[in-house]
């Protein structure tokens, strides 16, 4: 009989080793499954992890990898810091809707006008729109002691209605013939979000990913903010007595991952997306909380899970037109990588222990 | 817009059957509260049960069956969470998280050759005389069983909760677990018992969808059904009967937002649409105030050394 004992201290070597005991466990029983749907395991996991950067089109593939990592790095650095403090923001998917909205609206509402200041209103804008849309469950959290996680979770439903509404409606191409879906914003010179060096897959929104990492890691270690969040994360009491306030940290850490959800949808309506259309989303939102985990709520860990889960997009998508694996086994994959870092977190806060003869 | 074309029985009929997936998950939902665990994987529980009662229907081309599989496949799904929870112990609100996320992307995966299928259809009840009587017939005499079933689970669990030594059990355990095992009660083992259970309601509650509310099968339909369940357990104040009356609530709010897109009402459908999750975020609001009846170990981890 294996008994569990609390470790005094959570592990430190544990809390590093978790993460990539996960990754390992996952391609396992990812492998498993891809051998279940008829595929060759060992073929399909180097497919996803080696190609994208490493395989003949590595090339064309590495600039992807940025592309798709930004978003989820930009969305996770903040949902971590809300985590952190036991505040769940679930609802980043709404967020990122509504940034790209208002960001794209702003843009939009310029159209033909060329000018310099166009784009960064458009960012501010995005950010605001974002920040706005995950205030709703912060101020009723404060105000009424509101569940935030249900709260935001529905204002995921109503911003996909609201994101149909505007391509259906007030942002649609009026030179779209009829079909759904805004003006192109990639032809559009003033409000485009382009490539910073051609080829490179770097573009603004990826800047502003490696500067919210700074960013975050600044305010959690140097700042009093940080100390706040992670006193209220740990030890909510002590928090208390220590003078933080709740209201605002709740305010802070909702709003501040809000606007940077909204920004990630701005930057990818304005750049790699192009055009606001229905199903403009495709649920980073969501996997940004796989990868605030994997990260371990730290800023550089966070940065690195991007990328792992970057890989995992492009590689599932390679796999995809490759070897013909379906695109939800991808999620399935992604969905796995969560369970298992979970679970291995068993190791960081307690030690197995085998019991002999303990009298219970 | 012709609102005469709304028809009073039938939209009252409709609600039942609108409320009766949300009856379900919500009922289950409320204990594996009680009992002290919060597990926000309703979501994705009942889409696996969606897809598992769709696929069994169509297959063996019987609905029963195909209830009975989606009741297993959620109670499954929910063992995942069991052993991340229970076992290992972690954090409830992430597993729940990582439950729903695991469960949209598997239906999926298990649905792949089930688009645009027709399930088989499940028979109505039909009483000779009870089921053509005006207006009452058709609001209580011809729905099909599991639904029936759904209002006896409210019942039954209700008199579970209230009266039972099983119910004043779950109840020690959801509101003190320290003294719970005390007392010599197996906290653990009775925590999972209702986890699986209330697993096997939310893939009941997602079969209903799948096999009879829509019946069809169509990747992530259960679209915050199960999320609105879990904000249901707050609105009933963790009370059976009060499940019941949010979920005809909701379903009528479903429904009627339905009849007025089909009526033509001059608000746009998206519109429409976003009226039950608004609806909820009211209701949410309005109720939250009062928390002193949600089981006081709520959340919290068990574990025996502490």
């Amino acid at each position: 009989m294996i008994v569990l004992e609390k470790r005094p201290q959570p592990s430190r070597a544990w809390s590093v080793a978790t993460p990539l005991v996960a990754v390992l466990a996952t391609m396992i029983a990812g492998g498993l499954l891809f051998a279940a749907l008829g595929k060759n395991p060992v073929e399909a996991i180097r497919t996803i992890f080696w190609e994208p950067l490493f395989g003949e089109f590595a090339f064309f593939y590495r600039p992807q990898l940025l592309v798709k990592g930004a978003p989820l790095v930009l969305i996770a650095i903040g949902l971590s810091l809300g985590f952190r403090a036991g505040i769940w923001n679930i609802g980043a998917e709404g967020q990122y809707i509504i940034g790209a909205l208002t960001g794209a609206g702003i843009g939009l509402a310029f159209y033909p006008m060329e000018g310099w200041f166009i784009f960064p209103l458009m960012v501010l804008g995005g950010a605001f729109g974002g920040w706005a849309w995950a205030t709703i469950p912060a101020v009723l959290k404060v105000r009424f002691g509101t569940n935030e996680i249900l709260v935001s979770l529905m204002l995921v439903y109503v911003a996909e209605q609201l994101l149909a509404s505007m391509s259906l409606g007030l942002l649609k191409n009026p030179e779209g013939f009829g079909f759904p879906g805004s003006r192109n914003l990639q032809s559009y010179d003033s409000a485009h979000n382009a490539e910073l060096i051609a080829g490179s897959g770097m573009h603004w929104g990826v800047v502003v990913a490696l500067i919210a990492v700074i960013f975050a890691y600044v305010l959690l270690n140097r700042h009093m903010t940080g100390f706040h969040i992670r006193l209220t994360g740990e030890a909510p009491r002590a928090a208390r007595f220590a003078g933080v306030s709740p209201s605002r940290l709740i305010l802070f850490c909702l709003g501040m991952s809000g606007a940077l959800a909204g920004l990630a949808g701005l930057f990818e309506v304005a750049g790699p997306a192009g055009q606001v259309t229905i199903d403009f989303n495709v649920g980073y939102g969501f996997t940004a909380i796989i990868v605030a985990f994997l990260g371990r709520l730290h800023p550089v860990g966070i940065l690195l899970a991007g990328g792992l889960m970057a890989l995992t997009y492009i590689g599932g998508e390679i796999a995809q037109s490759n070897l013909g694996l379906p695109a939800a086994a991808i999620q399935v994959f992604q969905g796995m990588l969560l369970f298992f870092l979970l679970a291995f977190d068993l190791l960081t806060n307690y030690r197995l222990r085998a019991a002999a003869s303990e009298v219970a | 817009m012709d609102l005469t074309a709304i028809n009073p029985v039938l939209l009252i009929a409709s609600l039942m059957v609108a409320a009766t997936p949300i009856l379900l998950a919500a009922v289950g939902e409320l204990v594996v509260e009680k009992a002290g665990v919060l597990n926000l994987g309703v979501e994705g529980m009942m889409i696996t049960g969606a897809i598992c009662g769709f696929s069994i229907a169509v297959e063996t081309g019987s609905p029963l069956l195909g209830f009975v599989a989606a009741a297993v496949g959620g109670a499954v799904l929910s063992l995942l969470f069991v052993l991340l929870t229970q076992v290992a112990l972690a954090n409830q609100v992430a597993s729940g998280l990582a439950l729903t996320l695991f469960g949209l992307g598997l239906s999926a995966l298990m649905g792949q050759g089930y688009v645009g299928i027709k399930p088989p259809p499940m028979s109505r009840l039909d009483i000779p005389v009870l089921s053509d009587l005006p207006a009452v017939g058709p609001i209580l005499f011809s729905h099909d069983i599991v639904l029936y079933f759904g209002i006896a689970l409210v019942a039954a669990v209700w008199w579970m909760l209230k009266y039972s030594r099983v119910g004043l059990v779950l109840r020690a355990v959801g509101e003190n677990h320290d003294a719970a095992h005390a007392l010599g009660y197996k906290v653990i083992r009775i925590r999972i018992a209702a986890i699986l259970f209330g697993g096997a309601c939310a893939g009941l509650g997602g079969a209903y969808i799948s096999l009879i509310r829509v019946p069809q099968w169509t990747e992530g339909m259960t679209a915050g059904v199960g999320w609105i369940a879990l904000a249901l357990v707050v609105f009933a104040s963790w009370k059976p009967w009060r499940v019941l009356l949010g979920a005809y609530l909701f379903g009528g709010i479903t429904v009627l937002q339905l009849n007025l897109q089909a009526a033509g009402v001059a608000i746009p459908v998206e519109y429409l649409a976003m009226s039950p999750y608004l609806v909820t975020i009211l209701v949410l609001v309005i109720l939250s105030a009062d928390k002193s009846s949600a089981p006081a170990s709520l959340g919290r981890i068990f574990h025996a050394s502490h």
